[in-house]
């Protein structure tokens, strides 16, 4: 339990995603003017993650890392006479995995929420090539976690991660709409000194041990 | 006083105004001018409220709350001092054979915090001032109080020069750049201080940095045969990683520890090593109570985040009486004991009501403070590496404020909308 805790922890604050690796920044960027916009996109992201990240669990497990198909023929386990590594085509896969899950989330959001769609706009089905993704699905395959829970806590944790991110800085993008920064660093510029200041305070986190 | 006006108007003032020769340093001129005197320009536009009290009586008023602190801290330097070298078994205050009395203590003291409170408003201000220059908007009296908390935040060992570009980056990126007093996001001086944590980590954190070890050359020639080269002594927070000889923390804590007493009454008196300013919880408090009956610190933070890290502290008792968490020693410090220890007590009264980067909303600081005390304790004490975890927890809750404000916000007008619907239907 303290492990699933610790995993989640991890991921969310000191691992984070935006703050720690910078990863999924341009919709972190492009779709922080308002907290609502924010929000749903945040949500799409943890909907994905928690999704793709098991899947790609399973993949990376018993398609391939080498042996893993040991399953499918004792010969191509590591022990085996024909050892089989498919490790060269995670990339393909992950990136399949998480495209078609993204294609799920848009019909999901149109359906259900189309004005949420019409503000998301392009970046929703722009979640297939967040770096923040395919990330999640890569520090999976990098770090070897032993179950598919704690794989699945490790995606759900960078959403929350990401979801959290993405809505504190949207709430001081509206807060400092209307402070009198210095032209030449509003919009993108003061958002980028936003992110490193706000990647101070998520260090408070970093080290910590459960 | 008033002959003193009129020569100000006349003979100095001209060069600066419209037209005038100097007409770019009016910023410069117009803030020494209204920091004597009441400026005589009123709001033009918009709604505002007639109140005695303006941003610089508000500013004022905390330098006020923060004396006793820095007075304090002053002594505190001469007073560790003394008692390494009673540690070391010289009791040799000045070459006599005798503790210091506290007034050489207080002495002892001034020359090391006094440098550091004039390079920070230095500075602070200089950068302030060429800002206004360029931008042409006049300055803000802002930084008075970041001026005064930065030094009292800092290592006593700390270098001058150190102390210098922690200021000018709080005050460019964390302040400036957002448009200046008012505007900012995170706390200026807290800003300084994590970036100096993060930057200069051996010169902020550690077993060297807390003590003041002697002058070395001939400022004050009479103590310069006292100098102690090597000695290293830890916070109290800091101390877990030297106690690996089998005694536990609260012992170490309540009894003698590294030659210190961190008993509860001298944590809560401030007769331990630390920041400068923020060891004592007795001078927070009067600090406190200023700020709170000036009504400019809002009590409501105060309150939860002292109920906050209270309820914390008491949970982590409970984990620390299970088997399963035994060896993590900073669990078995009572909870009333955690909030006497470290800077809590300082950022809770000084850092966390700073009313420009706290929540807005009343619930909003409820929940704010609430987590500032959770996170305070739970930072210090699930990571050891972060012995100041307020310093943390309140940037974290910084960067938190405004998406609580949201949706307090949020609540606010739901609940509204229902009740109209409700009057209406």
């Amino acid at each position: 339990m303290l492990d699933y805790l610790s995993i989640f922890v991890k991921a969310a604050f000191s691992e984070n995603m935006i703050f720690a690796y910078f990863l999924g920044m341009c919709s972190y960027l492009a779709v922080s003017k308002t907290v609502k916009t924010a929000v749903g996109l945040g949500f799409a992201v943890i909907f994905v993650l928690g999704i793709t990240v098991p899947i790609n669990y399973l993949m990376e497990n018993y398609l391939l890392k080498e042996g893993a198909l040991v399953w499918l023929n004792p010969e191509w386990g590591m022990d085996g006479a024909n050892t089989l590594d498919l490790s060269f085509l995670s990339f393909i896969m992950f990136i399949a995995v998480i495209a078609s899950m993204v294609q799920l989330v848009e019909m999901i959001v149109e359906k259900f929420a189309p004005a949420l769609y019409g503000a998301l706009g392009i970046f929703l089905p722009l979640i297939a090539v967040n770096c923040s993704i395919l990330g999640g699905a890569l520090f999976m395959q990098d770090r070897q976690y032993p179950t598919i829970g704690e794989a699945s806590v490790f995606g759900l944790g960078s959403g929350v991660g990401w979801l959290l991110a993405i809505v504190a800085i949207a709430a001081i993008r509206e807060k400092i709409r209307y402070s009198n920064i210095p032209p030449a660093l509003r919009g993108l510029g003061i958002t980028f000194i936003l992110t490193g200041l706000m990647g101070i305070a998520f260090m408070s986190f970093m080290g910590f041990e459960l | 006083m008033k002959g003193l006006h009129k020569f100000l108007d006349e003979k100095i003032a001209p060069p600066f105004k419209e037209g005038g020769k100097l007409r770019k340093f009016w910023p410069m001129y117009d803030a020494l001018e209204t920091f004597a005197f009441v400026p005589g320009h009123t709001t033009h536009k918009g709604s505002h409220v007639r109140d005695g009290i303006d941003l610089k009586r508000t500013m004022f008023l905390v330098i006020v709350a923060l004396i006793p602190c820095l007075l304090f801290g002053i002594y505190n330097i001469g007073f560790q001092y003394d008692a390494i070298l009673t540690e070391a078994g010289r009791i040799d205050w000045l070459g006599e054979s005798r503790h210091a009395t506290w007034l050489e203590m207080f002495i002892y003291g001034a020359p090391m915090v006094l440098p550091m409170v004039i390079v920070s408003y230095a500075v602070g201000l200089g950068i302030e001032i060429l800002f206004g220059i360029i931008n042409g908007h006049s300055i803000n009296e802002g930084f008075l109080v970041s001026g005064m908390l930065i030094p009292l935040v800092m290592p006593v060992d700390c270098p001058l020069w150190m102390v210098a570009v922690g200021t000018a980056f709080a005050v460019v990126i964390a302040k400036e750049v957002f448009g200046g007093t008012g505007m900012n996001i995170l706390n200026v001086a807290l800003t300084a201080r994590a970036f100096m944590f993060f930057a200069y980590p051996t010169k902020m954190s550690g077993n060297n940095v807390w003590f003041h070890t002697g002058y070395s050359d001939s400022l004050t020639a009479a103590a310069s045969p006292n100098v102690i080269d090597t000695y290293t002594g830890a916070t109290p927070l800091g101390l877990l990683v030297d106690t690996a000889d089998g005694a536990t923390l609260v012992e170490v804590i309540t009894n003698k520890g590294g030659g210190f007493d961190f008993s509860l009454w001298n944590s809560f008196m401030g007769f331990i090593p630390g920041s400068i300013g923020s060891t004592s919880v007795l001078m927070c408090l009067i600090g406190a109570a200023i700020l709170i009956a000036t009504g400019i610190g809002s009590w409501r933070i105060m309150a939860w985040a002292i109920v906050g890290g209270a309820l914390m502290g008491g949970f982590f008792n409970y984990l620390g009486s299970l088997e399963a968490f035994a060896d993590n020693l900073y669990l078995d410090i009572p909870w009333y004991h955690q909030l006497c220890l470290g800077g809590f007590a300082f950022g809770v009264v000084f850092m966390a009501t700073d009313p420009v980067s706290a929540a807005q909303t009343t619930r909003g600081k409820m929940w704010y403070g609430l987590l500032i005390g959770i996170l305070a304790i739970l930072i210090r004490t699930a990571n050891p590496a972060y012995p100041e975890g307020i310093m943390l927890a309140i940037l974290f809750m910084n960067v938190m404020a405004p998406t609580i404000d949201h949706y307090v916000i949020e609540g606010n007008i739901k609940k509204r909308m229902k009740r109209a619907k409700l009057a209406i239907a």
